[in-house]
C-alpha cells in the first residue's frame, strides 16, 4: 500500500489526484443528497408521535455522525503526518478541520431547532449535546492553533499533536458526559442491533448519510487543492498552471 | 535518578522560589474567584454546599492556567531549553521533572489551601475528604496535559488565551469525574469508581504526555 501512497507525498501528484477525484465526489454527493432529502422530506411517512417535525432527522443525524468521523479522518491525517513526516498529510488535516467544524455546528443547530418543539427547550445539558459542543471546541482549538503560527510546517505539526490529543480524549469525554446526565433519546441506528426505525424512514436516512459523506469528501478535496496551491505558489508547476488558467480566461 | 535530572530539579525549584510573587498570584486569584461565588449567587449555606465542589474545581483549573506558561516560557526565551535538548539526557525525562516541579510549586499550594475553601463553601467533612482526594489525584493531570499545550505554544508571542482554548475542552472529563465524586460523598455514597477513573486518566497521561511534551518542544524550537 505504501508503494501506492508514496507518490502523493509530492504536492503535484496530490493536486492531480484531487482534480481527478473532485467531480466524482461532488456529482455523486449532490445527487444522493438530493434523492435522500426529497425522499425523506416529502415521501417518507410522518412519525406517529412527532409528526412532520421528525424530518429534521435527515439532516441532523448524518451531520452529527459525520462530524465525529470527520474528526477521526483529521486525526488519521495528523498521525500520518507526524509519523511518516508527509507534508501533504498536514495539508489534508488543515483542509478537513473547518469542514468538520461546520458539520458539528450544523448538528448542534439542527439539534436545537428539533429540541424546541420536542423537548420545549433550545438547549439542555444532555450528554450528547455536551460532547458535540466539546467536539466543536476541539475543532476550533486545532484550527486556531494552526492559524497562530507563521511557519506553516511548524503549524501543521503543532495542530497535529493537538488533534491527536483530542482523539484520545473524545471517547473519554463522550462516556463521562454520558454518565453525567442523559436525556437524549437513544441511538436510532446502530450497527449491532436491529434499527428501531421503520424501513421507509430508514432508507432516506442512510442515503443522506452516504450523500453527506461524499459531499464532505468533495469539500475536503477542494480545500486540499486550494491549500496545495496556496502553499506551493512559487513552484514552477503552480506558476505554469496559473498562467495557463489566465490565458484561458483572456481567450474567453 | 541521574545527575543532570537532579540538577534540573534543583534549578527549577530554586528559580520558582526566587520569584515568590509569581507563585502567589495564581493562589490569590484562586481564593478571589471562590470568594466571588457566594457574593454572586447568595450566601445560603445549602446553595453553597451544592455548587461548592464545582466552583472549587473550576477555579483550580482556571488558576492553574494562569501559571502554566511559566513551565517553559523563560527557559525558551533565554535559550536554556535548547541547551537541555542538546544535553545527553532524554528530553521526556527532563520534561517530566519540569512538570513535577511545576506541580509541586504551583499546584500543591492550591491543594493545601483547600480546607479553607471548604469552610468558605460550607462543605461537609465527607465532601472535603473526597475533594482532597480528587485534587491530589487530578491536579497532576492538569500539569501534565497543560505542559503539552504549553510546549506547543511556547514559541508564539501571545499564547495565554490560545492556551485556555486548547486546554479547557480537554479538562472536561476530569471536572465531571471530580465533581461527581464529591457529590457522591455528600450523599454518603462510595466514590471509589470516580477516583478510579481519575487515576486511570492520570496513568494514561503519565504514559503519553512526556513523549508528547518532548515532541512539542522540539517542534517549537525548530
Amino acid at each position: 500500500m505504501w508503494k501506492w501512497l508514496h507518490p502523493y507525498a509530492k504536492t503535484e501528484a496530490t493536486y492531480q489526484l484531487c482534480c481527478r477525484l473532485y467531480p466524482w465526489f461532488m456529482i455523486s454527493g449532490c445527487a444522493t443528497l438530493l434523492v435522500g432529502s426529497i425522499w425523506g422530506l416529502m415521501y417518507a411517512p410522518a412519525d406517529y408521535q412527532q409528526g412532520d417535525s421528525f424530518r429534521i432527522i435527515y439532516i441532523h443525524v448524518p451531520s452529527a455522525i459525520l462530524s465525529m468521523s470527520t474528526y477521526a479522518a483529521m486525526a488519521v491525517a495528523a498521525f500520518i503526518g507526524l509519523v511518516w513526516q508527509i507534508r501533504t498529510a498536514y495539508m489534508a488535516m488543515v483542509a478537513i478541520a473547518p469542514v468538520g467544524a461546520v458539520m458539528t455546528f450544523i448538528a448542534l443547530f439542527t439539534g436545537a431547532a428539533w429540541g424546541k418543539p420536542m423537548w420545549g427547550t433550545w438547549w439542555v445539558w444532555d450528554a450528547r449535546l455536551t460532547s458535540e459542543l466539546v467536539l466543536l471546541f476541539l475543532y476550533l482549538g486545532v484550527i486556531s492553533l494552526y492559524k497562530a503560527f507563521d511557519d506553516k510546517l511548524q503549524a501543521g505539526k503543532a495542530a497535529g499533536v493537538m488533534a491527536l490529543i483530542g482523539v484520545i480524549n473524545l471517547p473519554i469525554i463522550h462516556y463521562s458526559v454520558e454518565w453525567w446526565n442523559t436525556l437524549h433519546q437513544g441511538a436510532t441506528i446502530s450497527k449491532f442491533a436491529r434499527p428501531k426505525i421503520a424501513n421507509e424512514m430508514l432508507w432516506p436516512l442512510l442515503i443522506n448519510l452516504l450523500g453527506l459523506a461524499l459531499f464532505i469528501g468533495a469539500m475536503c478535496i477542494k480545500r486540499l487543492q486550494n491549500e496545495v496551491l496556496r502553499r506551493e505558489l512559487h513552484r514552477p508547476w503552480v506558476v505554469q498552471l496559473l498562467t495557463k488558467e489566465q490565458e484561458n480566461n483572456n481567450a474567453l | 535518578m541521574s545527575a543532570p535530572l537532579v540538577a534540573v530539579f534543583q534549578r527549577d525549584i530554586a528559580l520558582a522560589f526566587r520569584r515568590r510573587a509569581e507563585l502567589l498570584q495564581p493562589l490569590i486569584f484562586f481564593v478571589l474567584v471562590i470568594t466571588l461565588f457566594p457574593l454572586g449567587v447568595g450566601p445560603g449555606p445549602e446553595m453553597l454546599q451544592k455548587i461548592g465542589p464545582g466552583v472549587i474545581w473550576v477555579a483550580a483549573i482556571l488558576s492553574s492556567l494562569l501559571g502554566m506558561e511559566r513551565l517553559f516560557r523563560d527557559d525558551f526565551l533565554d535559550g536554556s531549553l535548547e541547551q537541555l535538548m542538546l544535553a545527553d539526557v532524554p528530553m521526556y525525562l527532563v520534561a517530566l521533572v519540569k512538570v513535577g516541579v511545576h506541580w509541586l510549586t504551583s499546584i500543591v499550594p492550591l491543594v493545601l489551601l483547600s480546607p479553607l475553601l471548604a469552610l468558605f463553601l460550607n462543605l461537609t467533612v465527607d465532601m472535603y475528604w473526597a475533594l482532597l482526594l480528587t485534587l491530589v489525584l487530578g491536579t497532576p493531570l492538569l500539569s501534565l496535559v497543560g505542559a503539552v499545550a504549553v510546549g506547543l505554544t511556547v514559541g508564539l508571542p501571545k499564547s495565554g488565551v490560545l492556551l485556555a482554548l486548547l486546554l479547557l475542552p480537554v479538562f472536561v472529563p476530569l471536572l465531571i469525574f471530580a465533581t461527581a465524586a464529591v457529590e457522591a460523598a455528600s450523599f454518603q455514597q462510595p466514590y471509589s469508581a470516580h477516583l478510579g477513573f481519575i487515576g486511570a486518566m492520570l496513568l494514561l497521561s503519565l504514559a503519553l504526555a512526556p513523549a508528547a511534551i518532548a515532541y512539542a518542544l522540539r517542534v517549537s524550537q525548530s
